[in-house]
C-alpha cells in the first residue's frame, strides 16, 4: 500500500531552546482528521513543542514536515496555509470586534500590500456561521466570554484554510457549558477533515475526543501512541506523580479520577 | 449587544468627511492672524483670481507655510502615535517611546548652543533623532533581543534617559541670555517662523514614512496580535515592526526637528480617532492622519492668535490635551479597552 503523505510529521524530533534540548525523540504524524493530544504538567515543554510545530523556533535536532516539505525550507505565509494555531487566550488590549479577528486568518494568502475584500469577508462569516457565534461578528471581543472567544480564535483558524490546527489548551479557565461548546467544535473539524493538535490538563477530554495521544513529562516522553494504549492508570499515575484511576464506563467511554 | 465602530459610515465616506473637515481647518487657519483675510479672499488668491498683494504676500508667504506645517507636523505626530500604539501593542505609547523626541531634542539644543543656523538646527535635530533609536535598535540586536518588544522599550527608556540628560548639560552649558531662552522655547515646541524651505524639507520625510505604513496598513495590524501570534498566521513580525518603526521614526524626527517637541498629540489623536474607526489599523491609520493634521492646524491657529505673545505649542496641547483624554477615559473609550 502507498504510504499516504501526513499534513503533519516529526521524525526524532528534539525541542528546546538556545540549543539546549528539553525533550528528545518525539516523533508523530498526522493524517487529515486525526485529533492528537499533548498530556502533561505545567512547564513540561508542550507549547514548545507547539512552537516548533508552527516553526516559530527551530528544532534542536530533527525535522519537521508540512504535507511532506520540510518546514526549514519555508517562508511565514506558506507554513501558516498548512498550519494554523489558536492561542489559549486573545492577546491584544485592543477591542477588535469578532468579525475583524477572524478576518486575520485571511493573512496568509494576502500579498503584503493587500486588503481583505468582499471574499475574505465571506470566508470569514462563513468560519463564523460554521461555529455558530455568527451573531457575534460586530460584538467587541473584550465583551464575549472565554469560550465565545475561543470560538472566535478557532474561527480564525479555519478562516486561515489551514488542514491542520495546533490549540493550546483549549478549553483551560472556561466553564462547564463553554467547554462543551468548544469540545463540540472540535469534534466537527475533526469530522470535517482537519487534522488537531490540541494539548489539555484533562484526560477525559483527551480520551473522549482524541485518536492518539502523547504523554510528556519534564524528564521527556512517557509514553505514545493511540488514546486508549497511552491513557492507562499506570502512565497517568507516573505523568502527573499521583495515584490515579481508570474507568471504562458501559458505553466504551474512559474516565479517569 | 455593542458594536465594535458606529455603522453609519462607511469607511470610505469617513475619510472623506475627515478629508473636508481638513481642508476646512487649513482655509480657516490660513483667514485668522493679525491681517485677516476672509476663507473666501484665501479661496480666490489659491484660485489666482484676486491679487490684492498684500493678500497675496502675507497668505504666501507667512501663512500657507505655516498651516501646512502645522499640518505635516500633526498627521506624522498621530500617524507615528497610531503606528506605535499597534505594534508595541500598547495603547498608553506615544512616538516618544524610543527616545526619538529627546534625541532629536538634544541634536536642536545642541546645535543651538554652538550657535548653529537654524537649517543645521534642523538638521542636526532630525540626525540624532534617527541615531538615538537607531542605537536603540542597535544596541537591542546586542544584547540578543531579537526585537523583542519588551527589550525595545527598556532600551528606548535607557537611551532616552541618556539624551534628557544630554539636554539638562546643554542648558547649563547654555549662556542664559541668549540661548537659554531659545533653548526652552524650542523644547516647548513652535512653528513660529516656519517657512516654505521647512515645509519642503519636512514632507519628504513624512510622504516617505506614511506611504510605506499606508500600503502596510492591513497586515501592519496583526502585529497588535502579538508576535507569535502574527507570525503563525504568517506575518514576518520582526522584520515588518522594524520598516514600521524605522517609518515613524523618520516621520517623528522631522516633525520635531522642525517643530520642537510637542506632546499629547502622537498620544491622543490615535485614541480620538480610534473613537471612530475602531482599532483596526487599517481603518485607524488614515483617520489619524487626517485628524491629526487638523488638530494641529487648529491648535498652532490658536498659538498664535489667543495671546499678543506666541503660546508654545506643547503648552497649548497639553492644556486642551490632558482633559480631552480624560474626557475620552470618563465617556469610556470603548474602542480602546473595556
Amino acid at each position: 500500500m502507498e504510504r499516504v503523505t501526513p499534513l503533519i510529521e516529526a521524525r526524532g524530533l528534539a525541542i528546546g531552546h538556545g540549543g539546549r534540548a528539553l525533550i528528545t525523540g518525539i516523533d508523530l504524524a498526522l493524517s487529515p482528521g486525526r485529533v492528537l493530544c499533548l498530556l502533561g504538567p505545567n512547564g513540561a515543554g508542550k507549547t514548545t513543542l507547539f512552537r516548533t510545530l508552527l516553526g516559530l523556533i527551530p528544532p534542536v535536532h530533527g525535522h519537521v514536515a508540512l504535507s511532506g516539505q520540510p518546514l526549514a525550507g519555508l517562508s511565514r505565509a506558506r507554513i501558516a496555509r498548512h498550519i494554523a494555531h489558536v492561542p489559549q487566550s486573545l492577546a491584544t488590549p485592543f477591542a477588535f470586534a469578532a468579525r475583524d479577528i477572524v478576518l486575520m486568518g485571511a493573512a496568509a494568502r494576502l500579498g503584503p500590500f493587500a486588503r481583505p475584500g468582499p471574499a475574505e469577508a465571506a470566508q470569514a462569516m462563513a468560519a463564523l456561521t460554521r461555529l455558530g457565534i455568527a451573531d457575534l461578528a460586530d460584538v467587541h471581543v473584550t465583551r464575549l466570554s472565554g469560550g465565545q472567544r475561543q470560538l472566535v480564535l478557532i474561527a480564525r483558524a479555519l478562516a486561515q484554510d489551514a488542514a491542520t490546527i495546533i490549540m493550546d489548551e483549549p478549553t483551560a479557565s472556561l466553564d462547564f457549558a463553554n467547554r462543551i461548546t468548544v469540545n463540540e467544535a472540535i469534534r466537527n473539524l475533526a469530522q470535517a477533515g482537519t487534522a488537531v493538535i490540541l494539548s489539555t490538563h484533562d484526560p477525559d477530554q483527551a480520551a473522549t475526543l482524541g485518536h492518539d495521544a502523547i504523554l510528556l513529562n519534564r524528564g521527556g516522553i512517557v509514553a505514545s501512541g493511540p488514546v486508549r494504549e497511552v491513557l492507562t492508570a499506570e502512565n497517568l499515575s507516573v505523568l502527573y506523580g499521583i495515584p490515579v484511576q481508570r474507568d471504562e464506563r458501559p458505553d466504551g467511554r474512559l474516565h479517569f479520577y | 449587544m455593542p458594536r465594535c465602530r458606529p455603522c453609519w459610515v462607511s469607511d470610505r465616506a469617513l475619510t472623506g468627511l475627515l478629508a473636508v473637515g481638513l481642508i476646512a481647518t487649513l482655509i480657516l487657519g490660513a483667514a485668522v492672524g493679525p491681517f485677516a483675510l476672509s476663507p473666501a479672499t484665501v479661496l480666490a488668491v489659491l484660485a489666482g483670481e484676486r491679487s490684492d498683494p498684500q493678500a497675496v504676500a502675507v497668505l504666501l508667504n507667512i501663512r500657507l507655510p505655516r498651516v501646512l506645517a502645522a499640518a505635516v507636523v500633526g498627521a506624522a505626530l498621530a500617524a507615528a502615535g497610531a503606528a506605535y500604539q499597534t505594534v508595541f501593542r500598547n495603547p498608553l505609547v506615544s512616538p516618544d517611546i524610543l527616545g526619538v523626541s529627546a534625541g532629536a531634542g538634544f541634536g536642536a539644543v545642541l546645535g543651538i548652543l554652538l550657535g548653529l543656523p537654524v537649517m543645521a538646527i534642523q538638521m542636526l535635530g532630525f540626525g540624532m533623532g534617527l541615531a538615538t533609536v537607531g542605537l536603540v535598535i542597535g544596541l537591542t540586536l546586542a544584547l540578543r533581543g531579537g526585537g523583542q518588544v519588551l527589550m525595545i522599550v527598556l532600551c528606548g527608556i535607557a537611551i532616552g534617559a541618556l539624551a534628557g540628560a544630554g539636554i539638562s548639560l546643554v542648558k547649563l552649558l547654555a549662556d542664559p541670555e541668549q540661548q537659554l531662552p531659545a533653548i526652552t522655547f524650542w523644547l516647548m515646541g513652535s512653528l513660529a517662523g516656519a517657512k516654505r524651505a521647512d515645509v519642503a524639507a519636512a514632507l519628504p520625510a513624512l510622504l516617505i514614512g506614511i506611504l510605506p505604513l499606508l500600503a502596510l496598513r492591513w497586515r501592519i495590524g496583526l502585529l497588535a496580535m502579538g508576535d507569535d501570534e502574527s507570525r503563525a498566521m504568517g506575518v514576518d513580525a520582526a522584520r515588518l515592526r522594524v520598516l514600521v518603526i524605522a517609518c515613524a521614526t523618520l516621520m517623528t524626527a522631522a516633525a520635531v526637528a522642525m517643530a520642537g517637541v510637542i506632546g499629547w498629540v502622537g498620544l491622543m489623536v490615535p485614541h480620538m480617532a480610534r473613537l471612530l474607526t475602531g482599532p483596526r489599523f487599517d481603518r485607524l491609520l488614515p483617520a489619524a492622519i487626517l485628524i491629526g493634521a487638523g488638530f494641529m492646524v487648529l491648535v498652532d491657529t490658536a498659538a498664535r492668535t489667543i495671546a499678543t505673545l506666541e503660546v508654545p505649542l506643547g503648552i497649548l496641547t497639553a492644556v486642551l490635551g490632558a482633559p480631552v483624554f480624560v474626557w475620552l477615559l470618563a465617556k469610556g473609550a470603548r474602542a480602546w479597552s473595556e
